[in-house]
Parts: C-alpha cells; structure tokens; sequence
C-alpha cells in the first residue's frame, strides 16, 4: 500500500531542516558579529529573520495540512506534533539571533566594553546545542537529545557567571553601564537559544517515543 | 530486565516504551507460525469484564483461525477489534454468541465467559445465550414487519403481551438507538421502507430492546453512507458507559473515534489491547504502530 502520508511527512521534514539550518546559521553569524564587532553582518542576521518567519508559517500551514487531510495516528501524529512545536521554538530562536544582531551596532556605538570571556564559552555551548538538537530531530535519536537536555546546566552556569561579571562591571565602571546592560541581555538571548534547543530536544523524545518528559529533571 | 516467555501480560506491559525488550519481528513470527505473546495494558486488566476470552482456539477444517486468544472485554465500555482483512476479528466476535457452531468442520479449544457463565460449556443453551447478546450485522436485516414490530420482536417472542410495556420498550429502545424522532409518526410502517442508516439504527433498537449484556456489532457502517455512518458512531459513542459493546470495523477513524479500547489482531492472534487512545497515540509495540499508521495491511 503506498502511503500518501509518507511524501507529506518527508516533504515535512525537509522544511523544518531548512528552517532550522537557517536558524542556525543566524545565529552563528550573530556570535561571529558581536565577537568581531562587524555591523554589516549583523545588518545581514537581521535581514535574514524575515526568511525564517515566512519558512515558520509555511511549515505551519503544511502541519494542518497534514492534519486535516490525512488524520496521522500515532508515530505520525507524534511526529506532526513534534514539528509544530519545534517549528516555534526555531522561529523564537531567530528572533533571538536578530536580536544579538541588534545590539552589535549599539555596542559600536557606546563606550566600549570588552566581552567578558564567558560570553565565548556560552555561545559556542549553546550553539553545540542548537546544532545537536537538530541532529536529533533529523535522526531521530533520543539518545542524542537527552544530552542536549543535560547540557543546558552548563550554559545557566555561564549566564549566571557573566551576569556577576557584569555587575561587578558597572560598580567599577559606571560609565559602561549601557553598553554592559547591552552585554547582559546578549547573554540572556544566548540562554534563551540554549533553552530553546532543549525545548526542541524535549520534543524529539516525545515524537520518538511518546512520553512528554517536559518539566522532568534530566536525571 | 530479561522478560521470561510466559511473562504476564501486566508485566509486560510495565515495561514502556518502543525499545522494552523488542521481539526481532513479531509480525513475521506470527507468519512463521510461531506464538507471540499479546501484549496487553494494565488499564484493559483493572476493568471489570462482562466476557472473558480464555486461550480461545479455533480450526475451520484444520486451519487454525484464532490463536489461544485471552482478552477481557470490559463491562460498559465500547471494545473495537482491528486488524488486516484474515486476522480473525469476525471470526472471534461470531464465536461470542457462539454463530460458528452453524459451520462444519469447525473445532474449538478454550472458553469464552459471559458474566462469569461458560459460553463453551456443553450444558449451555444456546438460544438462552444468544437472548443475553445483541448482534448488529454489516447489512441492516430488518424483518419484513412494521418498525414497532421489530422492536418488540425479542419481548413478543418471551411472551410479552402488555401493550403498556411493549409501547415504553419501543420508544426508549428507539430513543437509546437515536431513531425516535424520525419514526415515531410511522411505527406501523413496514420497516423496510427505512434508508439503510436507518433500518441500522433500528436494528440497534431491536438488540438493545431485548437488553443484552453485550452488543456484537460487526461492521455495522460498512454498507451505510458517511453522513448514516455519522449517525452509527454518535450513536455508539451514546451507547458508551450504558452497555458492553464490541465492535468490528475495518475503519482505522472509527475505532479511534468511538472506542474505549482497541484490540489489534493479527493472522489469528491477539498482538496489542489497551485503552484506545494509548493505542493511537503511542502502541506499545512497533507492530501495532504500523497498523494503526497504515504502514501495512
């Protein structure tokens, strides 16, 4: 019996992918620009969000589609479901990456301040994350997204590391404030993204295996 | 956790998930003719049955057609059977009102019960029996009489004469199958002016009338258009919670929509049984999941 499902899903899948390869990408280049000070690429992260919202409604529309006219069960259910929910969580992780993007002109503009060095450690985690979290969801491997769950720890104990940083910044230096308080919320869009892909690793192991683990400590 | 062949199926069903213990392929197991253990949830087992199916074996000339089915069917809730044409289904839901006895060359092994009562026991009467079940079959088979007719016909036959109880069972049986309405100013017309969902719906009527312990429906919607169809399947899910039903459909939807539990049967043997929407939603085994997914059959 062929399965019409089947193309759909496939053609499903690819789409999310290109969502997500684009999401990545973005906020990659975000990093890149915040680290080198460059505005035109940042200028480029900005622009490139649209891309990723058109993408998000696109996959979106399809999931219904899929819904309405072919009633998944089970496994293909899960799967649909799993990508509506990742779909989200992938466009919120664009609107993150723009708004990094978003603060490299402002922080050219103010008095300059050095990156504290966690903020390096934080993103290059983070993006681990992202890049893992989306491996599990093309592999279909729980294995694989149980340990992005585990890394986010890591990357909450580098936010909070910079975020003392950064007080200790503006007791010395309360002329950097703003541009400190810049710093601050980069760091906070890196753990949002982090928190984000464990949303998105949550939801491969519900799509796999069928339990919402969700509010559950890793263990 | 190394579970023992003859582990039962409670215990076997505690271990979740698609990787607890993966047989190699059940499904070509059952083709090889080897046995393979029903995995059956613990909801199904905390359910008070109203029948129970107790290693049911059945050979039509030699052939075995249901392999040592064990499944409760519990009381009040609707229990549809699901699986590839051949798997059995019909077959096991004819035995329950004992149907196949009218086959030659047929032999049987185990028992069925109904409320406790041997259905298999060689003193049983089985025309008692079948007074205690409803049966609903793919075709509407009204009887060439008046729609009031049909339904009192199981009270006429006990002897029922009193035109007060005849009257109160007619309107409430036809109000439980959802017809009431559209045959009250015509029930001493033939029934067989009815449209097919109708003469269904009345066919219903007639079961619950004689107020079985369980209502057998086999395919009831096959044969009926989608809006009748509609009609069929609010009606069971009325039926839900008020009478013991089991349900044969080839219709992956309907079992989803108006079943309490999903039974999947395959080439004879009971493979997964558990509450419908864990059914639909996440199979314990990967066999079941591709079923219900129509990856096969």
């Amino acid at each position: 019996m062929t399965r019409h499902i089947e193309r759909q899903i496939d053609h499903l899948k690819e789409k999310i992918l290109r969502v997500g390869t684009l999401v990545e990408e973005a906020f990659s280049k975000s990093i890149t620009a915040l680290i080198n000070r460059d505005t035109s690429l940042a200028q480029r992260v900005m622009s490139s969000d649209e891309e990723i919202d058109r993408m998000e409604v696109e996959v979106e529309e399809e999931c219904l589609k899929i819904l309405a006219l072919y009633q998944p069960v089970a496994a293909d259910l899960r799967f649909v479901v799993a990508v509506l929910k990742i779909n989200n969580d992938l466009e919120r992780m664009g609107d993150l990456a723009r708004n990094i993007a978003k603060r490299v002109p402002q922080l050219a503009a103010g008095a300059p301040v050095d990156l504290p060095p966690e903020i390096r450690t934080m993103a290059m985690l983070a993006q681990e994350m992202v890049k893992q979290s989306l491996d599990s969801v093309v592999n279909a491997d729980p294995t694989l997204a149980r340990q992005v769950r585990e890394e986010d720890d890591a990357v909450d104990a580098a936010r909070q590391q910079i975020r003392r940083r950064i007080l200790q910044g503006i007791k010395a230096r309360p002329e950097q404030l703003e541009n400190l308080l810049r710093v601050n919320s980069v760091s906070k869009h890196i753990e949002r993204i982090a928190d984000m892909a464990t949303n998105v690793a949550e939801d491969v192991i519900y799509m796999v295996e069928g339990d919402i683990v969700r509010h559950r400590a890793t263990d | 956790m190394q579970a023992s062949p003859d582990a039962s199926p409670a215990a076997a069903a505690s271990g979740r998930g698609p990787s607890a213990d993966p047989p190699a392929d059940r499904l070509a197991a059952v083709a090889a003719g080897l046995e393979v253990a029903s995995e059956v949830h613990e909801q199904v087992l905390g359910e008070t049955p109203v029948l129970e199916i107790d290693r049911f074996n059945l050979w039509y000339a030699g052939k075995q057609a249901l392999h040592a089915i064990t499944m409760p069917v519990p009381h009040n809730k609707v229990t549809a059977l699901v699986g590839p044409s051949g798997c059995g289904k019909s077959t096991l839901l004819r035995s329950v009102n004992r149907l196949n006895d009218l086959v030659q060359n047929i032999r049987i092994t185990g028992d069925m019960r109904l409320n406790g009562d041997s259905i298999y026991d060689p003193r049983m009467d089985v025309i008692e029996l079948r007074k205690r079940m409803g049966m609903v079959f793919q075709k509407p088979n009204p009887f060439p009489m008046s729609i009031y007719e049909n339904v009192v016909y199981a009270l006429r036959i006990d002897g029922e004469n009193s035109r007060a109880v005849l009257d109160e069972v007619c309107e409430l049986s036809l109000r439980g199958a959802a017809l009431w309405d559209e045959v009250k100013d015509r029930l001493h017309e033939t029934a067989l002016g009815l449209s097919g969902g109708q003469q269904q719906r009345l066919c219903i009527a007639r079961a619950i009338a004689a107020e079985p312990e369980v209502l057998l429906l086999d395919e009831p919607c096959s044969a009926l258009d989608p809006i009748a169809t509609g009609k069929i399947e609010d009606l069971i899910q009325e039926l839900r919670g008020r009478y013991s039903v089991l349900i044969v459909t080839h219709n992956m939807q309907q079992a989803s929509r108006t079943s309490d539990y999903t039974a999947f049967m395959y080439l004879g043997r009971l493979i997964e049984y558990g509450p419908t929407p864990e059914i639909f939603t996440k199979p314990i085994l990967r066999e079941t999941e591709a079923y219900v997914t129509g990856r096969f059959g």
